[in-house]
This record gives structure tokens, sequence and C-alpha cells, in this order.
């Protein structure tokens, strides 16, 4: 049982912190930034590969850098992240002890090894496989290995955080229903033990015939269930940055969110319908039926969509109740343009929201769509999609959430808080850039992973239009620009770290009396208002975005292949 | 707030909340859809599709 000395009260939120937890916390979230540096600097060399002005790399190393890139900023930088987020939302806004902190360390640990033997095994140079690994091409069986280590750790934290569902239950440490932050990271919970299962279902074989046991696997069974794991993975993301969304707007502004239900519906429907999705990988796979990809992609994945557009309204508009609440009431947008730009968390925050939103959001239903991913497939246009999802938009909300997570977790004040100030804005610019300049290459028809998109020494010859090494090169010009804003990110939260000054818990009478923070984003209750013009506005502004870029490329469609 | 609308008491006790709350409270009914919805249309269907198509001679 846990005592009442491994709590500690926060001066500043009022939650009651379990300090087992809060380490746990503090080592993932410390893991999660170191694999973001690295995979960041692979990023920043693949993306300077792929300039042709520069072309740093040779060919070899471009296809490790590439593996090493996807492998440590999509899984172990995000899953890391994810590990912290699931504790917090358990143990510390549930104000309940964690379950089975040992598990929680065993599975840190092997998440740890398993991250670290995959970065070895892709740096010896024999596992340029790319994260996907699709077979036959055969990487070391420790990249393998290490995979799965990692994942059996990360089933393992998803289990303490079920337990620890259980734990505040039964103890009673909360009424009614989990709030809704919790609701969101049960929703990354639940998806995340599909995804893991399809993991292990398909590298522990994989694993096998690497070393020889198994003589052969099918690569479309392959792909199928490894997509099971790697696009679910994405939902695991989605739904936690979108918790993460309505954890900062609670803590920033007091916000609530505008109903509940309405809410947790959205979340449902992900629980649902957002892992078919999966299937949006396999589009122009042969030897799978059009009913079974227009099913997964189309019918089940517009409801999942619905979800997404569901919190596209309602965090938006639970900040605008929250400002008019405080009485920034004038005109359509005042609300908004007081809101405070100038604190990182919230900046980086609201660009996560939009930036998913309008890069991630609307091309991942143009790909989504049977008929129109013919047009993009394969190309630069998928990188460019998947950094509006997993870098504008998740990266982005993680960044924004440490800078919660500094001084209320490891108590510490940021170091440098004018680079901290401008590094949402400046990351912010260089993600929507290379989501933006990777997606115009890919229109031009410039292919993903590919080193060389001049072909000098190919037999057949291939012309890329002049617009798309403008493209490309933008595309560099912007990845600087990511990069530093990933530098000064990585400068600031570990500098806080090591030299923030500490937060000491000062006494009672210094505090204002009300802790303004901890009953929304840990309690049950909604605005109940839909009084938003603002919000409208935005949302008006999306749908008209969405329905014109959606017509463009139908468009776009019909005058490739022509119907005559 | 219509949020906290509850039906009648059953049977005396405590009020029972509405079905779809008692549904969204229940995380491991969750987790059981959650995992079964995907593994029967997108794993099961794909995989018995693959099944069908003839070995190559
Ligand atoms: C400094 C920031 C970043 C830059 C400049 C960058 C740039 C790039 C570039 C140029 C590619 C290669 C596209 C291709 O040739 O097919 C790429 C691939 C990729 N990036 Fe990033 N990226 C950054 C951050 C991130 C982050 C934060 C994530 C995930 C959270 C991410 C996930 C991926 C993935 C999954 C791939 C695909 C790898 C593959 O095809 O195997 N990137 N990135
Ligand atoms: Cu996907």
């Amino acid at each position: 049982m846990a005592t009442q000395a491994q709590f500690r009260i926060c001066p500043d939120t009022g939650l009651k912190v379990h300090l087992p937890a809060q380490a746990l916390i503090k080592a993932n979230a410390v893991a999660a930034v170191v694999f973001l540096a690295i995979g960041g600097l692979f990023g920043l060399s693949v993306a300077l590969t792929r300039w042709p002005a520069v072309h740093l790399l040779p060919a070899e190393w471009f296809y490790l850098a590439l593996t090493a890139h996807g492998a440590d900023v999509l899984l172990f930088w995000i899953i890391f992240f994810e590990m912290a987020v699931l504790y917090f939302a358990s143990a510390i806004l549930l104000g309940s002890r964690l379950a089975a902190p040992k598990m929680g360390w065993l599975a840190f640990i092997l998440m740890l090894v398993g991250a670290v033997t995959a970065n070895i095994a892709v740096l010896q140079g024999e596992s340029s496989v790319m994260f996907t690994s699709y077979v036959p091409m055969k990487a070391a069986p420790h990249f393998y290995l290490g995979l799965i280590l990692f994942a059996v750790g990360a089933l393992i934290g998803v289990f303490v955080f079920f337990g620890t569902l259980i734990v505040a239950k039964d103890e009673r440490t909360y009424e009614g229903s989990i709030p809704l932050v919790t609701f969101g990271a049960l929703t990354a919970a639940i998806i995340a033990v599909f995804t893991i299962a399809c993991g292990a279902i398909i590298l522990v074989p994989t694993f096998l015939w690497s070393i020889g046991i198994i003589s052969h696997i099918d690569p479309l069974t392959y792909k199928v269930v490894w997509w099971g794991m790697g696009h679910s993975s994405q939902q695991i993301n989605v739904s936690a940055h979108v918790a993460v969304w309505y954890a900062i707007a609670a803590i920033v502004l007091g916000a609530k969110p505008l109903s509940e239900k309405v809410s947790r519906t959205a979340f449902f429907f992900y629980i649902l319908f957002l892992q078919l999705a999966s299937a949006h990988h396999l589009l122009v796979e042969p030897g799978i039926s059009s009913e079974w990809k227009i099913f997964n992609t189309s019918y089940a994945m517009y409801l999942a969509v619905l979800g997404s557009m569901i919190h596209g309204l309602t965090v938006p508009g639970s900040i605008e109740a929250a400002q008019r609440r405080k009485g920034y009431t004038n005109g359509i947008f005042e609300w908004l343009r007081k809101a405070p730009w100038g604190n990182p968390a919230f900046a980086g925050m609201f660009l996560s929201l939009v930036m998913f939103g309008f890069l991630g959001g609307i091309t991942g239903v143009i790909l989504g769509t049977e008929q129109l991913n013919m047009l993009m497939h394969n190309t630069l246009y998928v990188p460019g999609h998947f950094h509006g999802t997993v870098v504008a938009g998740t990266t982005l909300a993680f960044m924004a959430m440490t800078y919660l997570v500094v001084p209320l977790i490891f108590r510490r004040e940021l170091v440098l808080p004018r680079l901290a100030q401008w590094q949402p804005y400046l990351f912010g610019i260089g993600a929507a850039g290379i989501s933006l300049f990777m997606m115009g290459a890919g229109t031009l028809g410039v292919a993903r992973r590919h080193w060389d998109i001049t072909f000098t020494d190919a037999r057949l010859s291939f012309d890329v239009p002049a617009g798309a090494f403008l493209m490309m090169g933008l595309n560099g010009i912007c990845a600087i620009l990511a990069a530093l804003g990933g530098l000064a990110y990585v400068v600031v939260v570990v500098g806080s770290i090591l030299f923030g000054k500490r937060k000491d818990a000062p006494a009672p009478a210094a505090r204002p009396a009300t802790p303004p923070m901890a009953s929304p984003i840990a309690s049950y209750g909604g605005e109940g208002t839909l009084k938003l013009p603002g919000t409208m506005v935005l949302v008006s502004v999306f749908f008209v975005a969405f329905v014109l870029y959606y017509y463009v490329n139908w468009k776009y469609l019909a005058s490739v292949w022509p119907l005559r | 707030m219509s949020e906290s609308a509850r039906e009648e008491p059953k049977h005396g006790g405590e009020p029972r909340p509405p079905v779809m709350q008692r549904i969204l409270d229940n995380p491991f009914l969750l987790l059981f859809l959650g995992v079964t919805i995907p593994t029967v249309f997108y794993v099961l269907w794909a995989v018995m599709e693959l099944t069908q198509i003839p070995i190559a001679k």
C-alpha cells in the first residue's frame, strides 16, 4: 500500500502527485527527448540529402539515416513520451498511486534496451530496411529483437496504466467518471494494445526468419499485419495529442470541454474505427478486394475523421468559452488575440491544433480515398502528409506539454525563457514548411525514399519538372528551421532540468489561496455553451478549405486519367 | 447541466447513470471493442482474402 509519505501536493495545481509515478514520468520524458534529438539530426541529414544542390550523404548512408530517423522519432521519441502521458493521466490526474511502479521500471528498461539495440543494428549498416522493414528485405536479427523488446516494454507500461485505473477506482480516489484527459489517454492505451499485438504477431516470426528458423514470410501478409501496428501507432499519437490539447487548455486557461458527452463520444469513435484506417497503406496492393479497402478506409475512417473534427471544434471552442468567461468578449476574435501567445505551452498547443487539421488532416482524407490515392501513392506527398500529423501535430503538442511538465513534475523553472517563447513558432514554421514542400514535390511526381531524383546513372531517364527542384530546396531550408526549433527545444528542456531554478514548495501564504488549475483538468463537467462565434468562423474556414482541396484533387485525377 | 441527467433510481440506492455513460465508464468493455473490431474487419477479413489467392506454379 502507498503511504502518504509517497505523495506530495503540487503547490501550483493542487494535484496529488505520487512520487514513484513522478520518477517514471521524468525517466520516460528524458529518454524521449534524447531520441528526438538523435532522430531529428538524422532527419536533417536526410532532408539535406534530398536537396539536390546539397545532396549531403552518399546513397548507402541515406538509407541508413532514413531508417534511423523513422525509428528514433516515430517510435522511440513518441512512445517514450506517451508512456509519460499515460502515467500522468492515470496516477497524477486521478490522485492515485501508480499500480506496480516496479513493472513501470521494467517497462522502461526493456524499452531503453530495445531502442538502443535497434539503433546499434541500424548504425552497423546491415539494417537499412527503413522503419517499415518490409520483407523480403532482411535486417540484422538484433534490429527486430530491439523492436520486439521495445514493444514488450511499452505493453507492460500500458498494463500499468490499466492497473492504475483499477487501483484508483478501488481506492476511490475520484468520483464518477474519469476526467476527459484520462479518457483520451485510455483511448490511446486501448489502441496501443491492438498496435502492439499486431507488432508482436508479425515481428516475432520475422525475427525467427532473420535467424533462419522460419524459411519464408509472405510479403503481403507481412504488410497487412505490419500496418496494423504501423498505422495504429499513429492513432495512439492522435489520441494522446488530443488529450494533451485538452490538458494544456485546462491547465493554462482553466478551459473545460464544451460538453463531456460530445468529446467522449468523439474518443469513442476513435476506439471503434480509427484503427481500421490502417488499410489506407494497402490501397494499391493486389490480392485484397476493393470491398475491404473501401470499407476500412472510407466508411470506417470517415467516422474516425468525424471524431477528429469534433475535437477540432471543441478544443478551440473550449478555449473560446474560457476566454469569454474571463471577459474577452469583444468582437469575434478578441479571445484569440488576447490568448497567451507568449506562453510556449499555449502557443505550441494552438499551432499544433491548427496545423494538424489543415496540413495533416485534410491531406490524410485525400490519401485515404482509394481513387485519389493513385495520384500520390508512394510519392513525397506521403511523408509531407505525415510530417503534418506527427511533426506539426503530435511532436509540437508534446513539446508544448513539456513546458508544463518541467515546472510541474521536474519542479524547475525554464531557463532561457525568451528562446522557449520563440521555439514553438520556429519549429512550427519549419514543420509546416517540410510538410507543404514535400507535398508539393510529391504532387509533381517526386518519389519518396529516393536518394537521387535526377536518376543520374539510370538507363531510362525520368524528367522531374523544374518546380520539383525548387520544392526540394525550400524543403531543405525549412528542414534547417525545424532542426533549429528542435535544437532550441532540447537546449531549453535539458538546460532547465539540469540548471533551472528549483521551484521549492513555498510557504502556503506566498501562494494564491485558490490554486487555479487543478479543477478543470482533473474533474468532470463541461462549459455547456455553443455561443462561440470565433470558433464557428474558424471551423467554417476549415470546411471550405477541405471541400475545395478535395474537389481540386478529383479534378486533377480526372485530368490525369481522362474518361473520353 | 444536462451532463448530470440521471435516470430514476431502479432499486432504491444509487441512481443509475444512463447506458451510454455506463459504457464509456467501463474501460475493459472499451478495450474489448477496440481490439475486436479491428481484428475482425481489418486483420481477419484481409487474411481470409489473402488465403484465397492461388499459389503460382
Ligand atoms: C527536423 C525535423 C524533421 C525533418 C527535417 C524531417 C525530414 C524528413 C525527410 C526529408 C524525410 C524523408 C522523406 C523521404 O525521402 O521519403 C523524412 C522521413 C520521415 N520522417 Fe521526418 N523529419 C523531421 C522530423 C520528424 C519527426 C519529429 C517525425 C516523427 C514524429 C518524423 C517522422 C518521419 C518518418 C516516419 C519518415 C519516413 C521514414 C521512412 O520512409 O522510412 N520526422 N523526414
Ligand atoms: Cu496510416
